[in-house]
């Protein structure tokens, strides 16, 4: 880390002293990337640029809004209608949650489908499974605070869940919501938390980057960098790359921001939590949907928060289910279609949770959620009968195939 | 394969968007052409100050909006003494004073709309046990907003035979299982336009709807132009970066 010398004395001075520079240059400007990621690597940059926006919006939400049973409805639409640009603050954190999801759901299955898990990168990819669970629990928990109908019943089914564990379950919901019914105590303390968790996330995130640049990026071949020739440096190839994928981002973004910003929003939510009338038809929020499908799904309700739980759990141990050596999917013909048949399986699985747990849905959500199970010992065998297809010898030999065969075949320095 | 990755994870999104259409359980809603749809879509100001005017003369004897200020109306193009003008006509509760008394002044700009009821239990008495909704929100609360507001006041027809209508509800196509507590609440010629507009039912159905997509966001305007200048500045940004990232990248493809 130490080592970079730098021309402004100034600068200089201060990082013989506390090495910021040098560890920026080190991590942002020269740190050597593979020359051949695709576009899909942009999406762990966006979801860190969503979760700045939402921590910026969010903060300046927390300044107008009030967390108390009775005001908080209408302090969220004193915010839409009386704080200058309230409205623009408000959808961004509202559609932002949304975009940031759409980000790491991205990021997660392009780290499934190029073998970004497998070995030396495992810590990485727990770090980012823990980091998803902390934008569930936060995004549950900012659902809550608008306290509109949805909000309230979305809070008391899912609180519920907890009553399910043998003997101590009522009182540990007791517990949660600070009363015997989600009230004034739940939303205080889901705003305290709410508050406090993206912070957590961000904390995490900086791990996930230490990770990161210690095993260095996996790329879409998923074999190593043999040396130089492989790499380049961070700046300005990435950061430009980057730079233009926030562009596209924003674009289609702000695009729903401003013409579409109640997109993602069930419209019961517009009307204010009543205890006493129960909507018909309680949804939770679009990125929960495959998880609430697995739920309802197992007509046990202790089996059925089991399932939801452990599927997400299972992923912690994805690579050692996983025991091939070969990391993309680019070249393991058998795993590649069981890769497009488990996205399949959860957007159909997404679509069941949707959807009222009646006629046709409860006997295909069942289904479903075997195969999204199914998923695993299916991949624990494939991965040792499947042959895969040879794999390149370098990075640079297939990126810059014949036309600069010299340059490949310079002598590896580092390897 | 990319595009099929994209296409999945956008349809995950559109799906669950989508579900709330499918969840509900109602007759098809007839489109209309608002003036405030679309990415130039702006409010029709007379047509705001026409939809006001059946809601004071109509919906507000028994609907609040609690949400909405006096002072708002000046989006609607009314000046400030017509503003003061509509908020006397109503008197609110203030207080306590130097004697520790309440007592009743005529509303000011800055109070919100008056309701017409002081609370939920009088609101019911009044209305055969029915509460009025507030319709501050009525267009962003219900599926099809104005489209469904339109479709309600629009929607009182004649019960089919068979189909029992309970007393004091009234049998409505467009609400979610037929019978609603609201008589209908306009006819031709229920209100005498200011600016000479024929006051049909549909027009007045269409007026109304429209002041309260109005009340329901009123940032709709500003809204829909800032939009457009920013996604038109993030083109333009977008377009120099990617031509950047080919230039810088020359040399390594």
């Amino acid at each position: 880390m130490s080592g970079s010398q730098f021309n402004n004395k100034v600068i200089q001075w201060f990082d013989d002293r506390l090495p910021i520079f040098s560890m920026l240059q080190h991590s942002a400007v020269e740190y050597p990337t593979p020359r051949n990621l695709n576009y899909w690597w942009n999406f762990g940059s966006l979801a860190g640029l969503m979760l700045v926006i939402m921590i910026l919006s969010g903060i300046f939400l927390a300044m107008a809004y009030t967390p108390n049973e009775a005001l908080a409805f209408n302090s969220v639409e004193r915010i839409m209608r009386d704080v200058n640009y309230g409205w623009l603050l408000r959808y961004m954190h509202m559609n932002g949650a949304s975009f940031f999801f759409v980000c790491v759901y991205i990021h997660i299955f392009r780290g499934l489908y190029y073998g970004s898990y497998k070995a030396p990168r495992e810590v990485l990819w727990w770090l980012g499974l823990v980091i998803y669970l902390t934008m569930m629990g936060t995004a549950f928990m900012g659902y809550c605070l608008p306290w509109g109908q949805l909000s309230f019943w979305g809070t008391t089914v899912i609180t519920n869940l907890f009553s399910a564990i043998p003997v101590v379950g009522d009182a540990i919901t007791t517990w949660l919501w600070g009363g015997f019914s989600v009230a004034n105590p739940t939303l205080n303390r889901f705003f305290a938390l709410h508050y406090l968790l993206p912070f957590v996330i961000f904390a995490l995130v900086f791990l996930h980057v230490v990770a990161l640049h210690t095993t260095k990026s996996n790329n879409p071949l998923g074999i190593d960098v043999k040396g130089p020739q492989d790499t380049i440096p961070f700046h300005p190839y990435y950061t430009i790359k980057d730079l233009f994928g926030i562009g596209v981002l924003l674009m289609v973004y702000l695009g729903v921001v401003f013409f579409l910003p109640n997109f993602f929003v069930e419209p019961t939510n517009y009307i204010p939590a009543n205890p006493m009338v129960t909507p018909p038809h309680i949804v939770p929020e679009w990125y929960f949907l495959p998880f609430y499908a697995i739920l309802r799904s197992v007509p046990d309700k202790l089996g059925g928060v089991i399932a939801m739980f452990g599927a997400i759990v299972i992923f912690f141990f994805l690579p050692w289910i996983d025991r091939s050596k070969v990391r993309s999917a680019k070249f393991r013909p058998i795993y590649k279609q069981l890769f497009w048949i488990f996205a399949l399986v959860c957007v159909v699985l997404g679509y069941i949770g949707s959807q009222p747990p009646e006629g046709s849905m409860v006997p295909l959500g069942r289904v479903f959620s075997v195969a999204y199970f199914a998923f695993f010992p299916l991949l624990w065998l494939i991965s040792k009968v499947e042959k895969p297809k040879p794999l390149p010898q370098s990075i640079a030999a297939p990126v810059l195939k014949g036309a600069s065969v010299g340059h490949a075949a310079q002598p590896m320095e580092k390897a | 394969m990319m595009r099929k990755f994209l296409l999945s994870t956008m349809a995950a999104a559109f799906v669950a968007a989508a579900t709330p259409a499918l969840a509900a359980e109602k007759a098809e809603l007839e489109h209309h052409n608002w003036s405030f749809q679309g990415v130039f879509g702006q409010y029709d100001k007379a047509q705001l100050r026409r939809g006001f005017q059946v809601f004071r003369e109509i919906c507000s004897n028994c609907h609040s909006m609690k949400l909405v200020a006096y002072r708002n109306l000046s989006a609607l193009g009314f000046t400030e003494d017509e503003i003061k003008a509509i908020a006397a006509e109503k008197q609110v509760t203030d207080g306590p004073n130097d004697q520790g008394d309440m007592f009743q002044r005529p509303a000011k700009p800055s109070d919100h709309i008056v309701p017409p009821f002081p609370n939920d239990q009088a609101a019911r008495v009044a209305n055969n046990g029915a509460l009025p909704p507030d319709l501050s929100l009525m267009t962003k609360a219900r599926e099809g907003g104005p489209d469904y507001v339109y479709a309600i006041l629009t929607g009182f027809v004649d019960a089919p035979a068979g189909f029992k209508v309970n007393d004091g509800m009234y049998y409505n196509q467009a609400f979610p299982g037929h019978q609603i507590a609201m008589p209908p609440p306009i006819s031709d010629e229920a209100v005498t336009y200011a600016d000479g507009t024929k006051a049909t039912k549909e027009q007045i159905a269409t007026d109304a709807a429209a002041f309260l997509n109005w009340a329901a966001e009123p940032e709709l305007d500003t809204r829909h132009s800032l939009g457009l200048k920013v996604l038109g500045f993030l083109l333009v940004l977008t377009a120099m970066l990617y031509a950047l990232k080919r230039k810088i990248w020359a040399n390594v493809h």
